[in-house]
């Protein structure tokens, strides 16, 4: 029974709460990194990892953090996973982790974990806990990988790198600028919410 | 029964005869005069690039309005002038696909995703052309030449020629090299509907005629902008700006736009002049050799702000400090 649950509070993180295309939470980190697949991609995963890892360790932690300074120690804690991310890509992943630059140390204070820990992982058990932010780290990850197809494409005429559309395709310098993390985001935004309106 | 002696009704009991459609179509005809120059200084591909915009404009307007269930507007001629003031600012020589992205980002992202007619924030037409001038630099920057005359129907790269301004911009200004009669007439490189000033200022009377704009914001816009840089270059330079790139058809034709220009008669003042300082630094001091689109858009933010603090004072009420 619990399983069922938790398998519907995995897709709940990954379709109809998620947390970009729903929710719109850490807009910044999404913004700045969508200008390649690949980017994007690695940004989700480094986030999954430390949003599962930190809120496993909240779930554990959670009858023994104080209420009045939780938000130092879910800092601490996410930090401390951010911190191993970080290294473990400076190590085997130094390309990618130049290419993502501050936005990997950034993920200490990226809001969906933040969320993820106040709101999910200190009150549930940590079956919830691990589908929940097992959904909502896959989620960020395949909005990342969207948006990040969407900019490429358009701003590039690559994808993961590899030319795919021909030389004769003009390619909009916009679309990898700031700006067209915005078009990109709101369209996608907007073609979803269309979507569900005319599903339901 | 009999006939009632009055009709009693609640006011207003005055109405204007003005509507959109009138309003539209008298900017249409207006625009005529500058549309013929650059056809004939531009050739063929300037009128074509001219009627793509025209269509993919309305084409746009229909298939939102459709496709979100609105009721289609497009026969209110807003689109048609949309699209129309889109092909003028273009340079003549972009692909002919250019008007067609540009429509797509008037249309439905500046002007339908906002609410539609009255509802956009920026000017559609020109935040069209930021959008391609950001995304496709190098086709934007270069598809400027020399008139070439009527049937003209030529390559990109076979005449490029740079506007006035940008020869200003990176090579200093020679009086010499100034033709005041040839952008006078619009005989030089430059949009297809910017460089006739006097097809321009004939369309601008004819729209001061029907009263479809007011002198507060064009005059103040071109006053400004001289004075600006007349007190950097106190030369003929002052003067040969006024009459080369985007000024007139901005001044006239873009910054007057309703749902994006002030109401009242002060607040139109204040923004003509920001939008001729703006002109003027953007063209003297900043990267780009063009500044009006970007002046105008830059202003069209500051509206609801304006507004906010030039309210005319109600009938009746104190004047402060009185």
């Amino acid at each position: 029974m619990s399983l069922i649950k938790a398998v519907k509070r995995f897709k709940k993180g990954v379709l109809d709460e998620n947390p970009i295309f729903s929710q719109a939470v850490a807009l910044c980190p999404v913004l700045a990194v969508t200008t390649s697949i690949t980017n994007g991609i690695g940004l989700g995963l480094a986030t999954l990892a430390v949003l599962t890892a930190s809120c496993l360790v909240v779930c554990a932690l959670r009858r023994f953090i104080p209420t009045q300074v939780r938000i130092p120690c879910f800092i601490v804690i996410s930090a401390t996973f951010t911190t191993i991310v970080r290294l473990l890509m400076e190590a085997f992943l130094p390309s990618l982790n130049e290419a993502l630059g501050i936005f990997i140390p950034l993920i200490v204070a990226n809001c969906i974990v933040l969320a993820r820990m106040e709101s999910f992982a200190a009150k549930q058990p940590p079956v919830m806990v691990l589908f929940d932010s097992a959904g909502m780290g896959l989620g960020f990850t395949g909005a990342l990988a969207i948006i990040g197809v969407v900019r490429e494409i358009l701003g590039l005429g690559t994808m993961f790198g590899i030319t795919v559309m021909p030389e004769a395709f003009p390619r909009a310098t916009i679309m990898i600028m700031p700006a067209g993390g915005f078009f990109a985001l709101g369209f996608i935004i907007a073609g979803l919410s269309a979507f569900k309106k005319r599903r339901a | 029964m009999e006939k009632p002696l009055y009709t009693v009704t609640s006011t207003p009991h005055i109405h204007s005869t003005d509507t959109i459609d009138k309003t539209m179509r008298y900017v249409l005809l207006a625009l005529v005069p500058a549309t013929i120059a650059g056809v004939v200084f531009f050739g063929l591909r300037a009128l074509m690039i001219i009627l793509i915009s025209i269509a993919a404009a309305i084409i746009f307007e229909v298939l939102f309005q459709k496709t979100a269930k609105r009721p289609v507007t497009v026969s209110d001629g807003s689109a048609a002038v949309t699209g129309l003031l889109l092909g003028l600012v273009l340079p003549p020589a972009v692909p002919l696909w250019f008007p067609i992205v540009g429509a797509f980002v008037a249309i439905i992202v500046v002007k339908q995703l906002f609410g539609g007619l009255g509802q956009n924030f920026l000017n559609p037409a020109l935040a069209a052309r930021a959008v391609l001038m950001a995304a496709y630099a190098l086709p934007m920057t270069a598809g400027f030449f020399e008139p070439q005359g009527l049937y003209n129907w030529t390559d990109i790269d076979v005449v490029a020629s740079p506007t006035p301004l940008a020869i200003i911009g990176s090579e200093g200004f020679y009086p010499a090299a100034a033709d005041f009669v040839a952008a006078f007439v619009g005989n030089i490189s430059g949009s297809i509907g910017e460089t006739s000033v006097i097809a321009l200022l004939i369309g601008a009377a004819f729209l001061f005629y029907k009263k479809v704009i007011s002198w507060h914001i064009p005059i103040c816009f071109i006053a400004s902008a001289g004075v600006f840089v007349f007190i950097f270059n106190p030369n003929m330079l002052a003067l040969y700006h006024l009459i080369t790139g985007g000024l007139m058809l901005g001044a006239f034709f873009m910054a007057t736009d309703y749902p994006t220009s002030p109401m009242t008669p002060m607040g139109k003042v204040v923004f003509g002049i920001g939008c001729g300082i703006l002109t003027g630094i953007i063209r003297l001091f900043g990267g780009f050799p063009e500044g009006v689109a970007y002046a105008i858009l830059l202003m069209n933010l500051t509206v609801p702000l304006i507004d906010r603090y030039v309210r005319p004072r109600v009938l009746g009420t104190k004047r402060r400090g009185a």
